[in-house]
């Protein structure tokens, strides 16, 4: 790693949301500064905490992380691990992102998808990964969830989906548009067949992400304090010439407004989502 | 050969028909519809059922607006969540009546407010593309000016998308794509170059099955091609229209 890149990471830490799933030996440091209290985090007392700080901040985690974090040991099986986007339009500079954000995130794509077991029931699963072009949707995410979706109808699977996202790819053009209607067609089908679609919204959710199937969840929880929204904070202060209130767009507010159902803390995400499925389950309870 | 970014300035230029023209061009007896049933009525979106020569169809626009107080109270074609949920009740109504849908799509994009976020913005395209998916009568869209973004295709997941010929169809505006990408809203010329908008490279992509001539000879004729499509789908059963329908978007990266 080159000096100047270490130092820029270092500095980028709590800019996005911190990154905790550096292996700890590449960590500049082997703390993680909260971007809400700035209380140094240990990695090793954060990563016991499920990456929340002493303040109760969530900091983002990686699609790896999340699906070690959600799934029972050893049940994920990942489908379509080797799929990757090309240049299609040959938009500028974007071959050469495409390769910064593999080796950035060490993923192929911004979201990671498999079957696994939660609880004991089984599952798809669609985790997205922020730090692969901060989650945005191409054509290979439209692609990777809705073969998720595909196969949760065939398989008569529930799906459970991460979703963390700066919304459509611009480098794709309206190629990622196309997505948000693919992506809608194939959870429209698995919703009709009677299945159960929990999407847990992370921070940042937006754009075309959001204006899909970040919202078409039968169930839809939101970790504290993610921002979500359709339009970014940025563009709405830009079209009114106002500062936003602060907690606009925050997992809170749309609580409060009605667009999520709840709000689920890591400390009690996988008991809820547990909870969620069994409930959703046939099976007998004991 | 004009450039990309010319095509941007046509589709916005301020004497271009905007969704109104076309609903008194292509339908007669039109009886406006108003209101979403759950907050209020969006005047960026002009929906209602009209009669596309013997056949009684719902059409909906996205409507810029004529004069500047008309503009300011169509919010100059950008919808707010309850335009959207007033397109969407009409398309339901649509669907038990038995009648086709026609959109005409013409908006910088969804509106990005305060309000619009409190109200859902997100969530109403989101359930837009969800039940435009399964719609059970024939749908067709036409982006008549700009398609922008997720407030255009909240009303073209259908089972035919046309484009006038100087229409642009966009993921983002050329502007805010260079603002993001090159942090200079001035290279909107080379975005829009880059973002591939024109009509031209809408139907190469298959984006959009027709690319429909500008003038008043097409105008005339868009009518006549409405009803052949509209009579075309009609003749399909249900099942095979849906299944049409999916697999229209689902080509798009399907040879990953």
């Amino acid at each position: 790693m080159k000096i100047d890149g270490l130092f820029r990471k270092t500095r980028n830490i709590p800019e996005d949301g911190g990154r905790t799933d550096m292996p700890v030996a590449q960590c500049p440091i082997n703390t993680h500064p909260c971007p809400k209290c700035s209380f140094s985090n240990l990695h090793g007392d954060l990563a016991g905490r499920f990456y929340v700080c002493v303040c109760g901040h969530h900091f983002r985690m990686g699609a790896r992380q999340r699906i070690e974090f959600i799934t029972d040991p050893g049940t994920f099986e990942e489908v379509d691990a080797a799929m990757e986007s090309s240049d299609v339009l040959t938009f500028p500079g974007y071959a050469e992102k495409l390769n910064q954000a593999q080796k950035a995130s060490g993923e192929k794509e911004a979201v990671v998808t498999g079957r696994g077991q939660i609880c004991g029931h089984g599952v798809m699963l669609f985790v997205m990964d922020s730090n692969f072009m901060m989650g945005s949707m191409g054509t290979v995410v439209g692609e990777k969830i809705t073969r998720t979706f595909e196969i949760a109808t065939q398989e008569m699977l529930p799906v459970v989906g991460y979703t963390v996202s700066g919304g459509a790819r611009m480098q794709e053009g309206i190629l990622s548009l196309m997505q948000m209607a693919k992506v809608s067609g194939a959870v429209k089908r698995h919703s009709d067949a009677g299945l159960l679609y929990l999407t847990i919204l992370t921070d940042p959710t937006t754009g075309g992400v959001t204006a899909s199937f970040a919202m078409q969840g039968d169930i839809i929880l939101a970790e504290p304090g993610a921002l979500i929204g359709f339009a970014g904070p940025k563009v709405i202060e830009q079209t009114i010439g106002e500062k936003l209130p602060d907690g606009f767009q925050r997992a809170e507010f749309l609580l409060g407004h009605g667009f999520v159902d709840k709000l689920s803390a890591r400390n009690v995400q996988k008991a809820q989502i547990c909870n969620l499925l069994s409930l959703h389950s046939g099976r007998c309870q004991t | 050969m004009s450039t990309a970014y010319e095509h941007v300035k046509a589709a916005r230029a301020k004497d271009r028909p905007t969704g109104v023209h076309f609903i008194n061009t292509v339908v007669t007896d039109f009886v406006e519809l108003h209101g979403d049933r759950r907050f209020a009525d969006d005047a960026a979106v002009v929906g209602g059922i009209g009669r596309l020569k013997d056949m009684p169809v719902t059409v909906i626009a996205l409507e810029k607006g004529q004069d500047i107080k008309d503009k300011l109270r169509r919010n100059f074609g950008a919808a707010n969540p309850e335009g959207y949920r007033k397109a969407l009740r009409l398309m339901k109504q649509a669907e038990k009546f038995g009648r086709p849908v026609i959109c005409f799509v013409d908006t910088a994009g969804a509106f990005p407010g305060v309000g619009a976020e409190e109200r859902g913005q997100g969530q109403a395209i989101a359930e837009n593309l969800l039940e435009m998916m399964t719609l059970k009568v024939p749908t067709i869209s036409i982006i008549i000016g700009e398609g922008g973004s997720g407030g255009a295709i909240a009303l073209a997941a259908a089972d035919r998308v046309w484009m006038m010929e100087r229409a642009i169809y966009s993921v983002i505006s050329p502007e805010g794509c260079a603002s993001i990408l090159w942090k200079d809203a001035g290279k909107a010329a080379e975005a829009a170059e880059s973002l591939r908008l024109t009509s031209e490279d809408m139907h190469r992509l298959g984006v959009v099955e027709r690319v429909i001539a500008e003038g008043e000879t097409a105008m005339a004729e868009l009518k006549d091609d409405l009803y052949g499509a509209v009579s075309e789908l009609l003749a399909l059963d249900v099942d095979a229209r849906l299944d049409a329908r999916y697999q229209r978007f689902r080509k798009f990266g399907e040879n990953l």
